[in-house]
């Protein structure tokens, strides 16, 4: 008998699958397709203490087994994530994390403070990754102190699982993860999208309008698993993997290289339903392999 | 409510050099669909094509459970698509997007479309009619070359034909032709899909008489379904969806 469920350290999750913030909107986007309460945990979209247009479009460029974006943060603020998403929300029975951005320190700790208030968020995914906002965001993820400051704050005023999302536009990752940890991080996530660009070649112009945005999907995989390889041999808290993950053996792969639980983005995309069709192929493929917990399956990697 | 259903390509033919209908069947009945409503796409088997590729509805076949889409061949999945033998099997996201706003009682409503951006308004024209208002098209085209078929158009209303050229029609862009020249024009309210830059001028005319003006637009999209915020529209009341609050948007709202 397979039992799916990832104890988090006070965040459990009844599967290892959840969906990556900024793809899966609010999950009500996606209740038409499928049971949002079957998923591991749903990220919601990255939310800031005050609402934020996001960028100019052409936000979205595709490119070889994946896609740009550039869309900014775009989102309603905090103030209309409590009062009007929230309580629409609430009764998924699944994890339901924030994914929290800010471009100062002092925005972060609010957002943290005010969410730690909310019952059905059991915790956090604190952005210091995303690469597409001119203040905040990446700027806190890719250098040890300033990660570790922005963190080390929140955690004085957020009392539940704190997530850090971590950016792969940096030397060496590992060291951001442990500076995170040692701020105390509950978890850290990775990866946040590759930065990058395309041009029109008739146009001469980017396809962005930013220039430069953030790439996912199928493509940056071997990248995201390098790195969470790399990652959970340097810390001691839990990982969870994400990156151009589109099918369970994708997923298992990660799980494989020690992520304790995995997030689906861009292939949500696709497929609405494929984050259901991923975890019944992660069951399946523990019950032919003999594997009984999520424990059993996490790092065994044969070397 | 939105599906993702398999359909079956019954039929694809081709309008103009570089423009397919395909006629998909679905097995089951057809939820409802409104006109100016979308698809989204899944093009399999096809390197360098990952996402779904959102194309309008062209037209509806309760009885038959069959939507029609007009592809233009503008790149790699469009390509694929319109190359599509008949028997394929197509995997659609469906319906989405929000509608074109029914005219209100004794109103004359002027459909006007601009390239492959007529597709939406035969369907439109369609609940027109079966609303019992005849729907009244202008359709622009660059030359005779790209001149799509429009005899389903004819048995639906009365078409005017632009084309940059002249070689079919009148010359010159919808705005020039003689129905929007008139003093008194004889519609009091346009549904517009097209070029950017058509949709502008046509919005621009409506505002200048007074109308009400449609504009469906076709901004680049992921998702289809209002999560990855990718295809916003900039409007009066900040960036907007293209994909669930349009594509179908009244010009005044829309800040282009």
């Amino acid at each position: 008998m397979v039992n799916l469920s990832v104890d988090l350290g006070e965040l459990l999750l009844k599967n290892p699958v959840m969906t990556a913030s900024g793809t899966f909107g609010y999950g009500e986007e996606y209740a038409d397709f499928l049971d949002i309460s079957a998923l591991g945990g749903i990220i919601v979209k990255g939310t800031t203490l005050h609402p934020r247009e996001g960028n100019p479009y052409p936000r979205m460029a595709e490119t070889p087994a994946g896609m740009l974006n550039a869309v900014g943060l775009q989102n309603k603020g905090l103030f209309t994530f409590v009062n009007d998403i929230y309580p629409r929300i609430k009764h998924y029975e699944t994890a339901i994390l924030v994914n929290v951005s800010g471009s100062t320190v002092e925005d972060y700790v609010a957002t943290a403070e005010k969410i730690n208030e909310l019952k059905a968020i059991p915790a956090i995914e604190l952005n210091i990754s995303c690469p597409n906002v001119k203040e905040g965001g990446m700027a806190f993820g890719t250098n040890c102190s300033s990660a570790f400051s922005v963190v080390e704050a929140v955690r004085k005023v957020y009392k539940k699982h704190l997530m850090v999302k971590l950016s792969p536009n940096v030397t060496d990752i590992a060291e951001i993860a442990q500076s995170v940890e040692n701020a105390g991080a509950d978890s850290v996530s990775l990866i946040n999208t590759l930065l990058g660009m395309a041009i029109d070649v008739k146009t001469r112009r980017p396809m962005l309008s930013t220039v430069t945005g953030g790439l996912s999907g199928p493509c940056v995989k071997p990248v995201a698993l390098r790195m969470v390889w790399q990652v959970t041999k340097a810390v001691k808290i839990p990982v969870i993997g994400l990156g151009g993950i589109s099918c369970a053996s994708d997923a298992i792969e990660f799980m494989l290289a020690g992520a304790s639980a995995v997030q689906v983005g861009t292939a949500n995309f696709i497929d609405p339903t494929v984050t259901l069709k991923i975890i019944d192929g992660i069951q399946e493929y523990m019950s032919e392999n003999g594997f009984t917990t999520m424990d059993d399956l996490r790092g065994a990697m044969n070397i | 409510m939105r599906f993702i259903h398999d359909f079956t390509l019954v039929n694809n033919a081709k309008y103009a050099a570089d423009v397919s209908v395909l006629t998909l069947q679905n097995d089951s009945d057809l939820p409802q669909i409104a006109a100016g409503q979308f698809v989204e796409v899944r093009v399999d088997n096809t390197p360098g094509v990952m996402l779904r590729r959102p194309i309008s509805i062209h037209d509806v076949n309760y009885s038959k459970n069959q939507i029609k889409l007009m592809v233009q061949n503008v790149g790699k999945g469009t390509d694929a698509l319109c190359r599509l033998a008949v028997g394929a099997t197509l995997n659609v996201l469906y319906p989405l997007g929000a509608e074109f706003p029914v005219p209100e009682q004794g109103k004359q409503p002027l459909l006007i479309g601009g390239g492959c951006g007529v597709a939406p308004l035969l369907y439109l024209g369609r609940c027109f009619l079966n609303n019992g208002i005849t729907p009244c098209f202008l359709l622009g085209f660059r030359s005779m070359s790209t001149l799509i078929e429009t005899k389903t158009y004819s048995e639906l209303g009365e078409v005017m034909i632009t084309t940059e050229d002249g070689s079919v029609g009148h010359k010159g862009y919808v705005v020039n032709h003689p129905v929007m020249c008139s003093e008194t024009p004889n519609f009091d309210t346009i549904y517009t899909c097209g070029p950017e830059i058509m949709m502008k001028a046509v919005a621009k005319y409506a505002e200048q008489h007074g109308m009400e003006c449609y504009a469906s637009l076709e901004n680049r999209m992921a998702c289809g379904i209002g999560a990855c915020l990718c295809c916003v529209a900039p409007t009066v009341e900040g960036n907007k969806c293209t994909c669930v609050e349009g594509p179908v948007f009244n010009s005044k709202y829309l800040q282009w």
